[in-house]
Formats: C-alpha cells, sequence, structure tokens
C-alpha cells in the first residue's frame, strides 16, 4: 500500500520503490479470482481479453492455437522488420546492394532477414489454416459475421502485405513477380482487344496497373510505392483490424462453442484449464457495466460462471503458443536462407519467373488466361467468402467441428471431388493442349470464356449446388464450396511451385530442366 | 410533453451544431478526394516513348537487328522498316527467338515469325510499333503506338 507515514521526504524517497510499483500494479498479486480479473482489465494491453475464459475455448482441438500463433507471427515480423529498415535503402540502385549487405555483412543481418521471411511464409499459411478452422467449426455464425468479414480484410491485407515485401530486394525474383502482378491489374485489356474496342479502352484497362506503378512502366516509382505500402500502410492497417478482431471476440461473447456445461479440456491441455469455478465462488464483481451492448456478452450467457479466469489460464496459453512459433522461426532462420537471385535485369526474364508460393495457384490459372487466372475466378473466390455467413444462416451450434458426422463424410467426399477435378484441370491441357492448340484461329473470347481456371470453378459451384440440394441444407453446401476451393488452391498451388520449370512447361523434377 | 413521434421545429442551437456537423463532413469529403488524386501521377516518369534507333543505311533489307534496351527488334526488308514488340502480350515478359519464331519464358507462349500466337496464353499477336523519320533521317520508333502487322515504313 501507498506509504510514508509522515511525509517527510525522507519518508517519500523511502517508500519510493513501492509507490513507483504501485502506481503501475494497482492490484495486489494475481492470486485470488478478484485480483486476476484485476490484473487483465487494469491493463491496456491485456484488457483487449475478457477476464475470464470458458474452458471449451482453452482446448487446444478448439482453435489450434492458429490465431494467437498469427499474432505471434506478425509481432515477430514487426521486430524483424524494424531492424531490416535500418540498413535497407529503397531505391532502384542501392536496394539490392543493401539487402546484400544485410545477408553477407551486418552483424545478424542474415538471421534478422531469414526469420522475416520465414515469419512472413508463416503467416501466409497459418492465415489460410485460421481461416479454415474459423470456417470448419462454424465459428462464422451469427453474431460473428461482423469477425468473419474483418477477417476477410486480414486475410488480404496479409497477403498484400507479404506480397509487397517480396517486391523489395529488387532481385530477378521480385522484379518479375511484380512484373507479372502488374500486368494482372492491367489485364483487363485481354478482354477489351478481344471485343475490339477502341483505343480510349485501353487507358482505362491501364489505369489501375498505371496506379499501382505510378508509372507506366515497373521503376523507381513502383518500388518506392511498395516500400511506403509494405512498411506503414498495411502495418498499421492490420494492426487496427488486430485489435477490432480481437475487441469483437470479447464483444461477441468469446469464442464460439457448443452451449451447456464445459467439457473437460483434451488430453495435455487439461493442465491448462482448471476446474470450473462452482456460482457461489464466482467473483463477486459485476461486469456487465463494461459490456454495455446488445445480445449476450461473455458474462450473460447461461452459463456465466463456468468460467475460469484468464489469468493465468489464457495468458500462459497464449505464451505457450508464442514461444512455439518463436521456436519455428528461428529454426527455419537458421537452417534455410531466404533466397537473393541476381540484381533485377528487366531485359532477361527470370526462367521460370514465379510470383511467391501463395500465388502459384493463380498464376497456374493465369497460364490460360491473364484475365479470368488473375482476376475474375480470385475476385469470384474473394467475394464468395466474404458473403458466407450471409449465404449459410443456419442456426446451429457454433465450435463443432464439421458439424458433426454428416459434414466430416461430405467434407472428405468434396476434397476427394475437388482433388480429381484439380489434377484434371491440369493433366488435360498439360497432354492434349488447349482450345488454341486445338483451333489455332479461334476467338480470344472463347478462350476467356472457357478455360481450365472458369471450368474448373464452375464444376465446384455445381458441386455444391448439388450437394446442397441432395442435402436441403446451406451449411452442407457451404461445406462442399469450401472444402472444393481449399483443396483446389492447394493442388494448383503444389503443381505451380514444384511441377512447372522453364517456360511453365510441365515437369516432374526439377532434375529434368534443360540446362540453358 | 411532446410525444416522441410528433416532428419538432429545428431550433437554432440544432441548425448551428447541424450546419457544423455537415461543414466538417464536406470538408473531409472534399478533401479526401482532392488527396485521392495524388497517388497517379499527371505526366508519366519514364523516357518519351519515341527513340532513335539509327540511320536507314544501318538496316540494309533482309537483316533484322535488336534493341535489348528498348524490347523492339528493327526488321527490315524491300518493303521498308517494321518494328515488333519483343514484349510478350499475356503478362509482359521477353520473348526469345526460336529460329521459327518466338517463345516466352513466363508460361510458354508461342510466335510465329511476325508474332501471330500459336500457343500458349497470349491472348493476341505481338505488336508492331509505329516507325517514322525525324528531319535528320534518323529511324524513330514509337513504343506507344501501334501499328497494322508487318506495316513496313518506307524509307
Ligand atoms: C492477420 C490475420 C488474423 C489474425 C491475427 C487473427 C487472430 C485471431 C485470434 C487470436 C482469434 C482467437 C481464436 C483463435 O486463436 O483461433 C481469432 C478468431 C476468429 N477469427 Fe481471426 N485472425 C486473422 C485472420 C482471420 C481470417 C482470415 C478470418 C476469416 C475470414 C478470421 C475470422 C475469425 C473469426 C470469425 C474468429 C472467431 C472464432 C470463434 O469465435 O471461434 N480471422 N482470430
Ligand atoms: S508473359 Fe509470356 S506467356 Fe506469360
Amino acid at each position: 500500500m501507498p506509504s510514508s507515514e509522515n511525509n517527510s521526504f525522507w519518508g517519500n524517497i523511502k517508500a519510493m520503490p513501492l509507490n513507483f510499483y504501485n502506481s503501475f500494479i494497482r492490484h495486489g498479486a494475481p492470486t485470488s479470482d478478484r485480483t486476476r480479473s484485476q490484473a487483465v482489465f487494469s491493463n491496456f494491453f491485456l484488457h483487449i481479453h475478457s477476464t475470464r475464459v470458458h474452458p471449451n475455448s482453452l482446448r487446444l482441438t478448439a482453435t489450434w492455437g492458429l490465431g494467437v500463433s498469427l499474432i505471434s507471427q506478425f509481432i515477430i515480423l514487426t521486430i524483424t522488420g524494424i531492424l531490416l529498415m535500418v540498413y535497407y535503402v529503397p531505391s532502384l540502385d542501392l536496394a539490392y546492394d543493401s539487402i546484400k549487405d544485410l545477408h553477407y555483412v551486418v552483424p545478424a543481418g542474415r538471421l534478422i532477414r531469414n526469420a522475416h521471411r520465414w515469419a512472413a511464409h508463416m503467416m501466409v499459411l497459418f492465415v489460410f489454416l485460421h481461416m479454415a478452422r474459423v470456417f470448419y467449426t462454424s465459428s462464422y455464425k451469427s453474431p460473428r459475421e461482423f469477425n468473419w468479414l474483418l477477417g476477410i480484410v486480414l486475410f488480404v491485407l496479409t497477403l498484400a502485405l507479404s506480397l509487397t515485401g517480396y517486391f523489395l530486394p529488387w532481385d530477378q525474383l521480385g522484379y518479375w513477380a511484380l512484373l507479372i502482378v502488374a500486368n494482372i491489374l492491367g489485364s483487363a485489356n485481354e478482354l477489351i482487344h478481344a471485343l475490339g474496342l477502341p483505343q480510349v479502352f485501353h487507358k482505362l484497362g491501364n489505369f489501375p496497373k498505371e496506379l499501382f506503378l505510378g508509372s507506366s512502366e515497373v521503376g523507381q516509382d513502383a518500388l518506392i510505392r511498395f516500400y511506403m505500402l509494405h512498411v506503414m500502410l498495411f502495418p498499421i492497417l492490420i494492426s487496427m483490424a488486430i485489435g477490432v478482431h480481437i475487441w469483437r471476440i470479447r464483444k461477441d461473447g468469446g469464442l464460439g462453442r457448443p452451449e451447456g456445461t464445459p467439457v473437460a479440456a483434451g488430453k495435455g491441455v487439461g493442465t491448462m484449464s482448471p476446474e470450473p469455478v462452482p456460482p457461489e465462488k464466482a467473483p463477486s464483481k459485476t461486469y456487465g457495466l463494461m459490456a454495455v451492448i446488445k445480445g449476450k456478452t461473455s458474462h450473460t450467457g447461461l452459463n456465466p460462471d463456468e468460467t475460469v479466469s484468464s489469468w493465468p489460464y489464457l495468458l500462459r496459453a497464449e505464451l505457450l503458443i508464442f514461444m512455439i512459433n518463436m521456436l519455428i522461426c528461428l529454426a527455419l532462420a537458421m537452417i534455410s536462407d531466404a533466397p537473393l537471385k541476381g540484381p533485377a535485369n528487366p531485359l532477361l526474364p527470370e526462367n521460370p519467373a514465379k510470383a511467391p508460393w501463395y500465388f502459384l495457384g493463380v498464376q497456374e490459372l493465369l497460364s490460360y488466361s491473364a484475365f479470368v487466372g488473375g482476376t475474375v475466378v480470385p475476385g469470384i473466390a474473394l467475394i464468395g467468402l466474404a458473403l458466407v455467413p450471409f449465404l449459410d444462416r443456419e442456426n446451429e451450434p457454433a465450435g463443432v467441428w464439421f458439424s458433426g458426422s454428416e459434414g466430416k463424410r461430405i467434407t472428405l467426399w468434396s476434397m476427394a471431388f475437388a482433388a480429381v477435378a484439380a489434377v484434371l484441370t491440369v493433366a488435360i491441357p498439360v497432354n492434349f493442349g488447349w482450345l488454341r492448340e486445338w483451333f489455332p484461329h479461334i476467338n480470344q473470347l472463347f478462350i476467356i470464356a472457357f478455360n481450365p481456371g472458369s471450368i474448373l470453378a464452375a464444376i465446384y459451384a455445381a458441386w455444391s449446388i448439388i450437394v446442397m440440394r441432395k442435402t436441403g441444407s446451406s451449411r452442407m453446401g457451404a461445406l462442399a464450396l469450401f472444402s472444393c476451393f481449399l483443396i483446389g488452391f492447394t493442388i494448383l498451388t503444389y503443381v505451380g511451385t514444384f511441377l512447372r520449370g522453364p517456360n511453365w512447361g510441365f515437369y516432374w523434377s526439377t532434375h529434368d530442366w534443360p540446362a540453358h | 410533453m411532446a410525444g416522441r413521434l410528433e416532428k419538432e421545429a429545428v431550433t437554432r442551437r440544432d441548425f448551428l451544431g447541424l450546419a457544423g456537423l455537415w461543414s466538417a463532413f464536406l470538408a473531409i469529403l472534399i478533401s479526401t478526394i482532392g488527396m485521392l488524386r495524388l497517388p497517379r501521377p499527371r505526366v508519366s516518369p519514364e523516357a518519351s516513348s519515341i527513340f532513335r534507333v539509327g540511320k536507314p543505311t544501318d538496316f540494309p533489307p533482309g537483316t533484322t537487328k535488336d534493341i535489348p534496351d528498348r524490347k523492339v527488334r528493327i526488321v527490315a526488308t524491300n518493303e521498308g522498316i517494321g518494328a515488333l514488340s519483343l514484349v510478350c502480350t499475356h503478362l509482359g515478359c521477353i520473348v526469345r527467338d526460336t529460329g521459327e519464331g518466338f517463345t516466352c519464358p513466363c508460361h510458354g507462349s508461342k510466335f510465329d515469325r511476325i508474332g501471330n500466337v500459336i500457343g500458349g496464353p497470349a491472348p493476341r499477336s505481338l505488336k508492331w510499333l509505329a516507325v517514322s523519320q525525324a528531319p535528320d533521317g534518323t529511324i524513330l520508333v514509337d513504343n506507344a503506338r501501334e501499328t497494322k502487322q508487318a506495316e513496313f515504313y518506307r524509307v
């Protein structure tokens, strides 16, 4: 307690350490339920958590720690990124050399650069996994639609952040990826040209590309733009969106979970989940005032007293996940170096020129029609994802994987179907060619309409509609569609990454690549 | 007591408050629109699209010459001089001469000798660019102006 009995100057000095401490920590040691709650809600950073959590939400299988992993990776990226900024210079002449210095000269530079790369890869991978876990556990349903939409925003921002970073070293890898992305943005011209529209429309078609590059050519203006986006705008937006995302979880009543008495946590996590507090021992503090919103809050649910305090159970789990991510990231950074190809050479394309791995599925579709593969199919997929909570309005408990055994069966069948369709999409054109090879003078409009990418998307949509009709359930239809796109994306990404070689030819292994 | 549903006359205070709010909103809106104009430069920073490639005598009929910096091939025939762009019409990589035509290393588009697509994802033939002559006789090519396929400029 603040102490200075006689208020003498000497007394003040003697009491200083304690008073200093008390000005930071305004409650007793977090040993009772009450002080534990205080530890959370009297701290600006911890306050984003609810003070109490439901044991179900602490189970490993409820979330697999994926969201917290994403935050951990973002923290690692921020710290390593700031360190990289100390040396990196966003100029055409110096960018490449500054990265080379970081890699070969700066003490610990290589490790930090590697960690930054690996954390970025992990974050992209985990954003897919997290989205899949939220989807398969029905956690997007009312009242969490808004948080799902926010998640879509985070998804796009994560990809954008990662992509803009990929350009910055200004090596052959980043340069040609950038050129391809810039031209995808101008790919509406493919349609404009095929329709035979006059020249003015080409200006319109070029607009997004020129806005992106700040010029009609890839150069200094483009680099400084990506730099600004990568180190300023996107990180700020992501930080804000993550803040709202986590805060919404609290406002939506904690993580989605089946109603009823909490089940003992699974093996291994058992130690993290204590016995639920029986009502008579629950803390006397009322939380209602802090959450004056419509609908349920975490503390006005059916079983408000079956929760446990966030301190230490949730915080401990979060710390554990953070440590695991650090460990993985550091280990990868020590084992494997971030790539750095030769300096960008606009006259000599990298062969094969590949975008970062998470865009190789899209690039695989691009290799039939830039417009459809690069903008139409991904655009429709993204809008479809965003609308999921509004298309599937069935009210069922969140937190049940695949919504039970029927959903599990449908997911498996859809995945199998999607895999066969995706493999055929690659195999048929590779072995037999496509429309242009069969009818050399075919109008481009036919190819825009009928190419492996558009056909695959249509097949997936048809399959899901059939599933929805057969089961009479929009949730089952959504499960089918999501599983199709997830597997299709995975297979195309695999093909683009490992099976495509020079001239985008098909090779079973890099050893078969022709020497050049 | 006036019912909640009855319309009340706007008081002077409310009016001033609303006017203030709206003018703030408009000011923000208009300045935002003004700022959105910023990212697109009025003048593109790259070099002029028209460039000199050499004297007519540098291109005897029946020869070709590549200008790598400009990604163009100058084709000289008895009919005159033409300029074939070597930028792939799919996503902008530089095509390579294979002897019978061109292929693109990025996604494998194939073109014939005069740039027609014969395979791969490219949506259209390679561009032919406008050729002209400066007053001093130098041959000029305009990267931004396309002409008909295999159109030759008579020197
Ligand atoms: C930068 C990216 C993201 C971060 C840092 C993030 C973070 C988190 C965290 C920490 C949680 C708590 C539960 C958990 O660990 O799974 C969570 C839950 C959630 N996330 Fe994300 N997330 C991101 C992207 C996304 C995406 C792409 C989606 C979907 C489109 C999404 C939708 C949701 C929803 C709906 C919940 C609530 C789930 C429930 O109530 O069970 N988030 N997120
Ligand atoms: S850029 Fe030439 S085939 Fe794609």
